[in-house]
């Protein structure tokens, strides 16, 4: 089954656990820089995570002149081959997010690739700003959350 | 050892000079990093008792051993110094994303020694840091400094400063990081300021190595299971902060009202934390990989309009109900100018309330006040805030403390301290075990140093009577030596309200690769506070400091849940000393000494 990660900012508390989870599952050590995930934070309280969209028409893959991002057409997940990579970092300059950075030690660029399925971002995330859900009804749950704000709003006008 | 960058930069700022140092691995190992490792570098390095403002006081920024890992609530650092407050050997703890950056760049700790000859900035960047000309950033509050800083090096990096209170040497001047949080008490910022050093902005894009990584990953989720399951940490904190505890307090009739003249405050819940949650709060925020999030966006409104993070509990607590005021928007005027200029809430708004105290009775006079002094003037609060860290007019005695404040106009009985340091916001005459704490920590009036709260009130890890004394010595202990290993570590303390030595000791385990049992947590803890207690008898302290403000003993709570109640401490003292393995005088055993490995430490 297809899973996409899905951001909720206003759910989000600025912790940063999530680029701690995924420099742990990648590089087994703590360190925000090398994260593939990365949250920002603003004035009045408001957090942004942001990580790959693993994007349909995927800029990132449409510049690799050697063919080292690969979508796996199962997971939806595009994938960076590290034995194809030459390091150009086309892709990073290609990415309208800044979603793909570049390991300067390991010589490839870097992105999200759902750790394998278990995205750990998502499972330390402490207010589930960050879910992964299957992509068929992944907007069902905010459609659930707002329809209760709705739904008392009506009660109100009642 | 995992977990740590083995690292340690030394500044001398008397000659300008900037050294890396191997990280003494043996002391990490046994002081677990901040406040235990800071104490144990201070006490090799410095001689007992010299002039907090000289430039042989030491003045320690130490991470522990979690900073910067996935632990849980793990953004924290400790300050340590000589007091100018009070002379005790200050820790000041602090979370916000200061901390980790550290570690990021590749150093567990600074030391600095000596004073600078001009104003100066330390400027880390990875393996370079220099020391830079700060004279543009003299005389600037936090956020400009903070903000000047940040244009002018790398936007990510993270700045702790000093602002105009720390400067004027405010006695209870702190410092800042990340704009909003404090290494609050003690007076730390203001030792800063006397050696020159305006801030220390750090930008690390290195990595904290993991020892264990499958350990420490199921330590982690065990914990974070822990918190989540928790009604503190999952429930109050994130919704209401610490404030929550206002009216919590108020109802068990131990608010201090009015400069402890009482105990129970009749509009409270005006300034309650659901009250500012429903009326001034954007959002919760979390500190560095915080589960928690008791982090305040707030505002406040009209006269006393503006924006910042907080105020946590001591601080409304102290701006509000201990100066009788209710407003919610001076209130939170107050925290925010404090953050601005760099000042810890706590001694400022209860030497408010003392001087309020002063004024009521008639020994302190308009003229010299500036304002009509009485309880509840919301004005002359937030006015005598920015006096004070300008030292202007009345504000100059105010910088001084409540103790200073109280002996120069004749009433010392107005001074609500221990060992000259403000008490906060829990009475310890309506919650017997808090008081034992307040008389006993090593660094003063202080509620972060054995926080009985949780179990007196909170019922954590289970309930005791709030006026029960028995077994109150043996509580007193254990929560000092856990929260001196929690310091340490570099884990927040609202984390123990979930987490107990073995869940901690699972993460330190898992992170430096090391084993550590509970018990070795525990020791730990328990070695720490027993040197902290060697250094203030070192520079006199004795058995007599271990008490509370006359009042305390004297003056019964006067309405309430618990009118008619006193401080039982003098009673409780001395099974608290042979719970600790000390003398009747409060002196650590040698045998006691001995068997947590102080031996080097003993009295010569």
């Amino acid at each position: 089954m297809e899973k996409i990660l899905i951001t909720s900012p206003e759910k989000c508390i600025g912790c940063g656990t999530c680029e701690l989870a995924c420099s742990l599952a990648h590089n087994g050590e703590c360190r925000p820089a090398i994260a593939r995930v990365n949250v920002f934070r603003f004035a009045k309280g408001k957090n942004v995570p942001m990580m790959c969209f693993q994007c349909e028409e995927a800029a990132c893959m449409a510049v690799c002149k050697t063919k080292a991002l690969v979508r796996d057409e199962k997971t939806g997940v595009v994938n960076v081959d590290a034995d194809k990579c030459i390091g150009c970092r086309m892709c990073v300059m290609a990415c309208p997010f800044g979603n793909i950075a570049f390991d300067r030690v390991a010589k490839v660029a870097i992105k999200c690739n759902h750790c394998d399925g278990e995205p750990m971002c998502a499972e330390f995330c402490p207010t589930a700003a960050i879910e992964y859900v299957p992509a068929d009804t992944a907007t069902l749950n905010r459609k659930k959350e707002f329809s209760a704000k709705m739904k008392q709003a009506l009660e109100e006008v009642k | 050892m995992a977990g740590w960058t083995e690292t340690i930069l030394r500044v001398n700022l008397t000659e300008g000079t900037v050294k890396k140092e191997a990280l003494d691995m043996e002391a990490a190992k046994k002081y677990l990093g901040c406040r235990g490792l800071g104490v144990y570098y201070y006490m090799k390095e410095v001689k007992p008792g010299v002039d907090p403002f000289g430039p042989e006081n030491n003045l320690i920024f130490a991470t522990g051993v979690l900073t910067g890992t996935m632990g849980s609530s793990t953004g924290r650092y400790e300050v340590v110094t000589r007091s100018p407050l009070n002379g005790v050997l200050a820790g000041s703890n602090s979370g916000g994303y200061w901390g980790p950056e550290l570690k990021y760049a590749g150093y567990d700790m600074i030391i600095f020694e000596g004073q600078s000859p001009r104003p100066v900035y330390l400027n880390i960047y990875n393996g370079t840091a220099e020391l830079c000309d700060a004279s543009d950033l003299w005389g600037k509050n936090v956020p400009d400094t903070t903000a000047a800083l940040l244009a002018k090096h790398d936007p990510d990096a993270k700045v702790a400063c000093i602002g105009p209170a720390g400067e004027n040497r405010v006695l209870f001047a702190n410092i800042m990081n990340d704009d909003h949080r404090a290494a609050g008490r003690s007076g730390v910022g203001a030792v800063m300021g006397s050696k020159n050093l305006k801030a220390v902005v750090v930008r690390g894009t290195k990595g904290v190595k993991i020892g264990d990584k499958d350990k420490f990953l199921a330590a982690v989720r065990e914990s974070r299971r822990l918190l989540k399951e928790n009604a503190v940490t999952s429930g109050g904190l994130p919704a209401f902060g610490t404030n929550v505890l206002v009216n919590i307090l108020n109802s068990v009739g131990s608010l201090p009202t009015r400069n402890f003249n009482e105990s129970h405050f009749e509009t409270a819940d005006k300034v309650g934390g659901e009250s500012l949650a429903a009326t001034r709060m954007y959002k919760n925020k979390a500190c560095a990989f915080c589960s928690v999030g008791c982090g305040r966006v707030a505002w406040s409104e009209g006269k006393y309009a503006g924006e910042g993070e907080g105020p946590e509990y001591e601080s409304v607590w102290s701006f509000g109900p201990d100066c009788g005021i209710d407003d919610i928007d001076a209130v939170n005027k107050a925290n925010f100018l404090c953050n601005e200029l760099g000042i810890d809430t706590i001694t400022m708004g209860s030497t408010i309330a003392a001087a309020m105290d002063l004024y009521e009775m008639g020994a302190v006079s308009r003229e010299e006040a500036g304002h009509e002094l009485k309880f509840g003037n919301a004005d002359a609060l937030v006015d005598l805030v920015e006096a004070t860290a300008y030292r202007r007019g009345f504000g100059n005695e105010l910088a001084e403390g409540s103790f200073r404040l109280g002996t120069k106009y004749g009433h010392p009985e107005v001074s609500m301290t221990v060992k000259k340091q403000e008490m906060p916001a829990y009475d310890p005459r309506g919650i017997q075990g808090i008081g034992l704490n307040y008389a006993t920590s090593n660094r003063g009036g202080c509620h972060v140093r054995g926080y009985t709260i949780s179990p007196e009130i909170l019922g954590l890890p289970e309930k005791l009577d709030q006026q029960s004394i028995v077994e109150k010595p043996a509580w007193v202990k254990g929560f000092q030596d856990l929260t001196a290993a929690v310091d340490s570590a570099g884990m927040c303390l609202f984390t123990t309200f979930a987490l107990g030595a073995p869940a901690i000791a699972n993460e330190i385990t898992g992170a430096s690769g090391t084993e550590y049992t509970g018990d070795d947590v525990a020791t730990a803890g328990e070695r720490i506070y027993n040197l902290e207690r060697l250094y203030n008898l070192k520079v006199g302290f004795t058995k007599a400091d271990d008490t509370l403000p006359q009042r305390m003993y004297n003056d019964p709570i006067s309405s309430g849940p618990m009118k008619g109640n006193v401080s039982r401490v003098p009673e409780m003292l001395p099974h608290y000393y042979e719970a600790r393995g000390w003398d009747e005088n409060g002196v650590p055993t040698p045998e006691k000494l001995e068997a947590l490995g102080l031996q080097e430490f003993m009295a010569d």
